[in-house]
């Protein structure tokens, strides 16, 4: 944990409410996100109970499985839910404008521009916590390769039409979430955690609702003695007036009301499959109606609070005006989602179990770079970013105090003009240390050339970004009397390695991967059944 | 019938069955397992030179720039003949200005300039950029346990054969951002580069080399049992054979006694009151710059196998290690305060391969409320421990072995990876348990 964060946190403490940690929003959010709320059930995982789902705040759609270990059942969750989640994507997936990308010609090898299309907005699903995530993961993972009967007539359990397709999606979703800054797919508690700093640990700070009782605490009430109510009070019922926000349910809930409830749904199914005539089938009907009612409702009054914490903090976070680099993030998610789009379209086979090493290095690389860029991006948006990464030693910040021309040796001599700064910061400077400016958004570097009265002046080497002529551009140099801030790490990140395609895979990582197999199903096993 | 052990004879055979399935062998990978200061950049050049001289072009892939440069030096010192190549990046800068005065290496930022030297050396981020019709036929990796896999995918179309040379005690690669997606699996990308070959290519030949020349004789056994437990190695040098004193005799202070424990020992620690501080705990700090003002003030002279002569420990001789940047700079400062301005501080990272006559450490667990994985690494602790031929000073909070205890390793446990034994809880605790023999307390 960085100083600044500690020292924030200090203060949420003494003051009893959640700090800003930053002054813009650092995530894109969607003008209509989907809020996606699960619950699974306790002791199988990737069983889900129930969810609320939907973009209106006022009208979530809910799920809900009676009997969480029928397979039909879950299918017909699943379904549901797809109906839900497929709707939502395509609309965003049909509009597009047009947009410009590099691509190397097969023919002649050479990197050409080419007009593709690129989706005007992409998809946004939120769920509360970071268990949300891996559970979006563990059902993509769970049905994208599922075969409906359509695909293959001779599937012993065929799933419902779409379901794999639900699958695919939810993988694309789980695995953009890995890249950092991106916002397909967003936690409500990680979001929160990255704008505010509570008085409590970052574990705690998991918990939506505790999380919610720092930052927004109701009137007269102090953050901490919230949080903790957030976290311990229970009705007379003995249950929690607070529920966890999943998918994990509390286990008094299990114990005393959803056990219960499901063991009178299980007698009221097995009643009805045995009523010897129409008249009691319709009596017994009833009472399995009143039974799934029931655990629909169970299912509501769980998920009810957490999905108008989630909306909660979606209106606190709209508070707070975008960074100046949110959108330029966003637009990566567009193409992500447009890059999917068009596998989908294609008629390619679903995302594989594994990534083969090329993909897998790919992806490392990638969100190595993204992950550089964010915090680089972050600092520079908000001055409260800037302000820990100057308390570290990697930035600072002063005034000018003089600038003396000078020029590089050589033929053509360049101007390399000499800026003192007078600061309070006191930066990790060693001989030549390469420092960074953002002049009209595009790096401008400089090198530490020695600091006077014991790092109280640093003087600086400006070497780039000042035009073609002898004298510098108007406008490129600092001026005695400017404020400016230079940071010792870079704005932008470099492209990495050119890793070889799959199919060259050299032998010290086990040569390629070979012909790409179609993936099937895990295989049903009696524990499937119920 | 008992037989005297001989280093060198030993060193000797190890380094010919190296250098024969080199030259020689027929699988297309040699992997070398090199203990601390145990020859390794010794063994790398004279691998090129015997290949460069039996007339087989070789790349040479090192990690960083300034080994790069190193190599470079010790090839032109070892044949001044030998054409050879330095692919730099275009940055300003790149490389050693050094290079500029040997008249047979060529530098250049572009690979086909270089096309036809003997050996051509650059470091795995360039390589990575270097398109090549005919792959080498040989290649000398160094460092390649400190090389990660996607770094070696990203050069491994280059060559066909490699020699792989590293220490796998020291730090592991890392990644700035998670990747436990892909643990397990034969090629995880964070991996080092070592793991994923031989995950790959089980069948290759594993050499190791059983010498530290570096470490003195009080240091090897403690840091081959703690690090290396199966693969012992031993020193170079024999109890005797090297020596420190001090010219000034000690003042009685804390930094004093344990700087005449380490100069009769080997080791030294200087303990302070015990106590949770933030990461540059100013007392510690202090304590550190203490010690090596007063390594510097009292007059300390070297005796060593290398000459008769004892040499002075000048402050070039001696590095202050620490486990964070934020704690080097810290260190640094207070040093500066004291007038001691040209002793190396620097993190385990950066310290990797360096060689000191004394090195100071700030434990990295010191007055910490908790132990992470980070402050745990085995190798972090091994590369501070493995730095000095004479004496090694931790300074250290007390109440570590407590806080190990309270800690017990609780990292995930993944499917299909290799557990790394010894882990960084075992190793902590031989190290702490022989310092604790050479323990000086002291309250500043």
């Amino acid at each position: 944990m960085s100083l600044i964060s500690t020292l924030a946190r200090l203060e949420a403490v003494s003051t009893g409410r959640a700090q800003p940690a930053a002054t813009v929003r650092h995530r894109h959010l969607s003008g209509r996100p989907l809020v996606f709320v699960p619950l699974i059930t306790a002791g199988e995982a990737g069983a889900p109970l129930g969810a609320l789902v939907g973009t209106d705040p006022d009208a979530p759609r809910l799920l809900a499985v009676p009997q969480p270990r029928d397979r039909d059942l879950r299918f017909a969750f699943l379904a549901e839910l797809a109906d839900v989640v497929l709707p939502y994507v395509d609309a965003h997936a049909e509009v597009v404008e047009a947009a410009e990308r590099t691509e190397t010609d097969p023919e002649t090898g050479k990197r050409v521009k080419v007009e593709v299309d690129l989706c005007a907005d992409a998809p946004q699903l939120i769920v509360p916590s970071r268990a949300g995530i891996d559970l979006v993961r563990l059902l993509g993972r769970s049905t994208r390769f599922r075969r409906t009967a359509e695909q293959d007539p001779e599937a012993p359990y065929p799933a419902p039409p779409r379901v794999p397709l639900l699958g695919r999606w939810l993988t694309h979703f789980g695995e953009r979430a890995r890249v950092p800054g991106s916002s397909l797919l967003l936690a409500m508690t990680d979001v929160l955690g990255r704008h505010w700093a509570t008085g409590q640990s970052t574990l705690e700070d998991q918990h939506l609702g505790a999380l919610l009782a720092w930052i927004d605490p109701p009137e007269g009430a102090s953050g901490a003695e919230a949080a903790l109510r957030a976290e311990l009070e229970r009705d007379e019922r003995g249950q929690l007036t607070c529920p966890p926000a999943g998918p994990a349910t509390d286990p008094a809930f299990d114990n005393k009301l959803l056990a219960p409830a499901i063991e009178r749904y299980d007698r009221a199914r097995t009643a009805l499959a045995s009523a010897e005539d129409g008249l009691q089938a319709d009596d017994r009907f009833g009472v399995l109606t009143a039974a799934e009612r029931e655990i629909r409702d169970l299912v509501l009054s769980r998920t009810r609070p957490t999905w108008d914490a989630v909306w909660r903090g979606l209106d606190l976070l709209r508070e707070l005006p975008e960074g100046a680099h949110v959108e330029e993030r966003w637009t990566r998610d567009r193409w992500s989602f447009t890059g999917h789009r068009d596998r989908v379209l294609a008629g390619e086979p679903p995302q594989p179990r594994r990534d083969d090493a090329v993909t897998a290095a790919n992806k490392l690389a990638t969100r190595e770079r993204e992950q550089a860029r964010l915090e680089a991006q972050e600092a520079l948006d908000d001055p409260l970013v800037m302000a820990g990464r100057r308390l570290s030693g990697e930035a600072f910040a002063g005034e000018v105090t003089d600038v003396v021309m000078a020029y590089s040796e050589g033929k053509r001599p360049s101007p390399r003009p000499l800026v003192t700064i007078r600061t309070d910061d006191r930066p990790h400077l060693g001989e030549r240390t390469k420092v960074y400016r953002s002049l009209g958004g595009k790096p401008q570097s400089a090198e530490f050339v020695a600091d006077e009265e014991d790092g109280a002046y640093v003087v600086l080497r400006v070497l780039d970004k000042m035009g073609r002529g002898k004298e510098p551009e108007p406008g490129s140099v600092p001026e005695k009397g400017d404020r400016v801030c230079f940071t010792l790490f870079e704005h932008e990140q470099r492209g990495g390695a050119k890793l070889p395609d799959p199919e060259e895979t050299p032998w010290t990582h086990g040569g390629p991967p070979g012909e790409a197999t179609l993936e099937t199903a895990d295989p049903v096993t009696e524990e499937d059944l119920l | 019938m008992t037989t005297v052990f001989d280093p060198s004879a030993a060193a000797g055979r190890a380094t010919d069955a190296i250098l024969h399935d080199t030259l020689h062998g027929t699988a297309r990978g040699v992997v070398v397992d090199s203990p601390p200061g145990a020859g390794k950049s010794t063994l790398v050049v004279r691998a090129a030179l015997e290949l460069a001289e039996a007339g087989h072009p070789l790349m040479v892939v090192a990690q960083t720039n300034a080994q790069v440069d190193d190599l470079v030096l010790r090839l032109a010192e070892k044949n001044p003949e030998l054409p050879v190549g330095r692919l730099h990046s275009s940055d300003a800068d790149p490389y050693d200005k050094a290079l500029d005065d040997l008249g047979n290496v060529r530098k250049s930022a572009k690979a086909a300039d270089l096309a036809g030297l003997a050996v051509v050396i650059s470091t795995a981020a360039k390589w990575g950029h270097v398109k090549v019709d005919e792959p080498w036929r040989h290649a000398i990796v160094d460092e390649a346990y400190q090389m990660r896999s996607d770094a070696l995918l990203a050069v491994a179309g280059l060559f066909e054969r490699a020699l792989f040379v590293g220490d796998p005690g020291q730090l592991d690669p890392f990644s700035i951002v998670g990747s436990e997606q892909w643990a397990g699996l034969a090629y995880d990308p964070s991996a080092s580069a070592v793991t994923t070959l031989l995950a790959h290519n089980p069948d290759l030949p594993q050499h190791r080399l059983p010498v530290s020349w570096r470490l003195p004789a009080s240091a090897a056994p403690l840091v081959s049992d703690a690090f290396y437990p199966y693969t012992p190695f031993r020193s170079g040098t024999g109890p005797g054979d090297r020596g420190l004193s001090f010219a000034v005799p000690s003042d009685g202070s804390g930094p004093d006694r344990v700087i005449d424990e380490a100069a009769v020992s080997g080791w030294g620690l200087l303990e302070l009151p015990a106590r949770h501080t933030p990461r540059t705990d100013p007392e510690a700090v202090r304590a550190v710059a203490t010690v090596v003002r007063r390594l510097l003030d009292r007059g300390g002279a070297a005796t060593s196998e290398r000459s008769p002569d004892p040499s002075p420990l000048t402050a070039d001789r001696v590095a202050v290690g620490t486990a964070h940047r934020d704690q080097a700079a810290a260190v640094r400062a207070a040093l500066s305060e004291l007038g001691v301005t040209d002793v190396v501080v620097d993190t385990a990272n950066r310290l990797q391969g360096r060689e000191y006559d004394v090195t100071v450490v700030l434990h990295p667990l010191s007055g910490r409320p908790d132990a992470t994985a980070f402050h745990l690494e085995t190798g972090r602790l091994c590369v501070l421990a493995s730095r000095h031929r004479h004496a090694c000073i931790v300074v250290c909070r007390a109440g570590v072995s407590d806080l190990l205890d309270d800690y017990p390793s609780t990292e995930p446990v993944q499917l299909g990876t290799v557990v790394k034994f010894p882990d960084g809880w075992e190793a902590n605790h031989a190290v702490l348990a022989h310092l604790a023999e050479h323990r000086v307390p002291w309250r500043p």
